[in-house]
């Protein structure tokens, strides 16, 4: 059980993060169709990042500092690149599954490009370190805490650090996206700018804000997702995350609450179908593999998070609202 | 009255390059020139930071890139090369008017990578599992078509059912079908693997060729007369279909209200149109595209199929969509951006062979063209707007250009529209 929820806490938090990322853009009216490429061109970056770290004896003795620092430069990168796509769709009215169709064919053809000319492989894994003590160090930011009671272990035992930066970003964000000024401002500016900007608002301002708030998110959530799932490799890729992300953010109604749940039931889900094999209940002393003893393989429990996604939209979907704006060039003449 | 001569003078003024047919094509080729710009600088600063480089090689290097196949070497190579280009174009012109069908009804259809799969799945077990010694060969060939292509209309009936009956977005539907047809693929091949994977060649990733049973699709000499290559009649095949798609799409009823739904569902509804149908119709329409893509990739003969891909969707399915915006949804445009896409691709290996530069400039460059072809519309206004600036010029100055002598005639016309009137 605690094995099973802290599973699912390491694939819902990239999931988590990034789902909100779109919800920043949406709600201030960019439809971000570019998340995956955003968090491919993160986890890039960050990995470069801790590789340049981990030459310096000093971070491989503090893996945590290197962590954070190349978690931040992650956020920094994603809301650069990011950029492209505010110039794109707020500056020059472009169409916006045009321009984030762009950035995800560009994110990892300079990832793979850049890896390859400089490391000679196609991919970037964060290979063993010195540190100042001699040793060669493993890459890996996991921590450790065995003394801990069966609660505290669930949640401190094996744990990231990201974990918990995840948690306490998507509370900061809930927060200042519905009880702040310029949250609601975003938001106006995504069911009606022409509204917003008759009563004085910068739509261009909020937009800026909203996507660039978005390829932070997502960027940093890109290179969570490689250091604490994907073993700390970079490969231009992100097994279709970003896509994920965007369909649980619509299955959360554009709301952080709704996307929480998603991001949880579908992490949970997406789980089970990668340990069905390891879980184990105790029956009589002896350990019973129950999933694996069903003999189903392996294809039906990676079936399921897709499928009860479905099914639980046929559901809800009446309750389904998007942004009204979103998509939208905002153009002042249309007031 | 005044209006309908407003009109014309409007059509009889318009120069060439201001037909609305030509600007697209003018914006097409400035976001391509855009895109080799950057790809350029990249190759440059590259050969600037790495000492063994000089600025020549980046030179060089984006000729390769913009050579394709005819920069390969000898003529050899170059047919060879041209070849296999072409038919790797196929699927992608497929699953490029797959997108552009369902961008034309409002609908972004993201799914063709799992239509894409369920086509292979389709066309490969029906080529595989009737044997040709008792059915003729061009009838298993039509059936295991047939077959993938269905799978997929049903397959990309799905997302259109969805968001029809349910108003569920179809981009999210999309996303899971995608990875419900990569386990469900994967899982079909898993449980028959006896019968279909390629345990001959040891290539135990792999299904087996449809020319192991004897199927595969006429080359009518074409792989003869480029050098052996793969190439067949599929280019053909595709090439037919987006014609007949086009004609569907401005000629006829049906594709007139594809459209209305797409310029506005409200509206379309209010004509007395069946905007649900026409969802559901047009997601099926783009599903049976892309699958029949797939299935004739497959049924090529000499092709690989890799059956575990429970991991990894099928490139050329998201590829659709740049394939699609490039030519503006337009099903003839497809077939030039497709074959467009792989040559930048093949110029791109070959800069991986000759060169120390690497192929993933090709997706670089394309992905920038892709940037800029989003700009399209801010260039076609500025070629609308240049010609306006110019107008005055050249009625003052007299000079040879059309235009005033355009004008007078339409206000000719105008003085004997009125004298009727």
């Amino acid at each position: 059980m605690i094995f099973l929820i802290q599973k699912t806490l390491i694939f819902t938090i990239p999931l988590l993060i990034v789902a909100l990322a779109g919800m920043y853009a949406e709600r201030s009216g960019i439809i971000n169709i570019a998340l995956d490429g955003i968090m491919i061109f993160g986890a890039f970056v960050g990995a470069l990042a801790a590789y340049l770290f981990r030459g310096n004896p000093f971070f491989v003795d503090h893996n945590q500092l290197t962590f954070i620092l190349s978690m931040l430069v992650a956020a920094i990168a994603g809301a650069l690149f990011s950029l492209l796509l505010s110039f794109s769709s707020i500056n020059l009215k472009a169409d916006q599954t045009i321009g984030g169709t762009a950035l995800n064919m560009l994110a990892p053809a300079i990832a793979l490009f850049i890896i390859k000319i400089f490391f000679a492989k196609d991919q970037l894994e964060m290979v063993p370190a010195v540190n100042s003590a001699g040793q060669t160090k493993d890459f890996g930011y996991v921590i450790l805490n065995n003394d801990l009671g069966p609660v505290g272990r669930t949640f401190f035992d094996k744990a990231y650090i990201s974990t918990y930066i995840g948690i306490a970003l998507f509370i900061i964000l809930s927060i200042f996206i519905y009880k702040t000024k310029t949250g609601l401002r975003l938001r106006a500016c995504g069911e009606h700018p022409q509204a917003a900007a008759s009563v004085g608002i910068n739509v261009f301002k909020m937009r800026y804000l909203g996507t660039t708030i978005s390829g932070a998110l997502a960027g940093l959530g890109g290179y969570i997702y490689i250091a604490t799932v994907a073993n700390g490799t970079a490969s231009g890729a992100v097994a279709g995350m970003g896509f994920l992300a965007l369909a649980i953010m619509i299955f959360g109604n554009w709301k952080p609450l709704g996307i929480v749940l998603g991001a949880f039931l579908f992490g949970f889900l997406k789980c089970l179908g990668v340990i069905y094999d390891q879980l184990k209940i105790n029956i009589n002393g002896q350990d019973v593999y129950f999933l694996k003893e069903l003999g189903l393989p392996m294809y039906f429990y990676n079936l399921i998070p897709y499928v009860a996604v479905l099914l639980v939209l046929m559901f809800t979907s009446k309750r389904s609202r998007a942004p009204k704006a979103e998509g939208i060039p905002y153009d002042k003449g249309m007031r | 009255m005044a209006d309908m001569n407003k009109n014309d003078q409007v059509r009889e003024k318009t120069p060439f390059f201001k037909k609305p047919g030509v600007s697209s094509v003018i914006a097409s080729l400035v976001s391509i020139l855009g895109g080799l710009i950057v790809g350029f600088i990249v190759l440059l600063l590259i050969s600037v930071c790495n000492k063994d480089m000089s600025v020549s090689d980046s030179l060089k290097g984006i000729v390769t890139v913009l050579g394709g196949p005819f920069s390969a070497g000898n003529s050899g190579d170059i047919l060879f090369q041209l070849g296999n280009m072409l038919f790797q174009a196929t699927p992608l012109i497929m699953t490029g008017l797959s997108v552009a069908i369902a961008f034309k009804t409002g609908l972004f259809n993201i799914g063709a990578p799992g239509q894409y799969l369920m086509g292979a799945m389709g066309a490969l077990i029906v080529s595989l599992s009737i044997p040709t010694t008792v059915v003729p060969v061009w009838i298993v060939w039509i059936l295991a078509l047939l077959a993938g292509t269905l799978l997929g209309v049903l397959w990309g009936a799905i997302p259109g059912f969805f968001k029809a009956k349910f108003n569920v977005n179809e981009v999210i539907v999309c996303i899971m079908t995608n990875w419900i047809a990569a386990n469900v693929v994967s899982w079909v091949f898993n449980s028959t693997k006896e019968k279909f994977v390629n345990y001959a060649e040891t290539k135990i990733n792999f299904i087996n060729k449809t020319s192991y049973n004897g199927v595969a699709t006429p080359t009518l000499g074409l792989d003869k007369l480029f050098n052996n290559s793969y190439l067949d009649i599929s280019i053909m095949i595709a090439s037919a279909i987006a014609v007949i798609l086009y004609i569907v799409m401005n000629k006829t009823t049906f594709g007139y209200e594809l459209k209305a739904c797409g310029f506005n569902k409200n509206a379309s509804k209010y004509a007395g149109m069946n905007e649900k149908r026409n969802i559901i119709l047009s997601m099926a329409i783009a599903g049976g595209l892309a699958a029949c893509g797939a299935a004739l990739w497959c049924l090529n003969g000499s092709q690989d199929f890799k059956w575990n891909t429970y991991l990894t969707l099928p490139a050329d399915g998201f590829n659709g969509i740049p394939a699609a915006l490039l030519a503006s949804n337009n099903p003839i445009g497809v077939i030039f951006s497709a074959i467009f896409l792989k040559y930048i691709g093949v110029g791109g290996s070959n800069l991986s062979a000759q060169s120390s530069f690497n192929e993933y400039v090709s997706p670089l460059i394309v992905a920038v063209i892709i940037y800029f072809s989003g700009f399209s519309k801010l260039i076609k206004d500025l070629i609308a707007k240049s010609g306006k600036k110019k107008k005055p010029k050249n009625v003052g100055y007299g000079t040879e250009d059309p235009t005033p002598a355009a004008d007078n005639a339409a206000e000719a016309k105008t003085a004997e529209g009125g004298s009727e009137v």
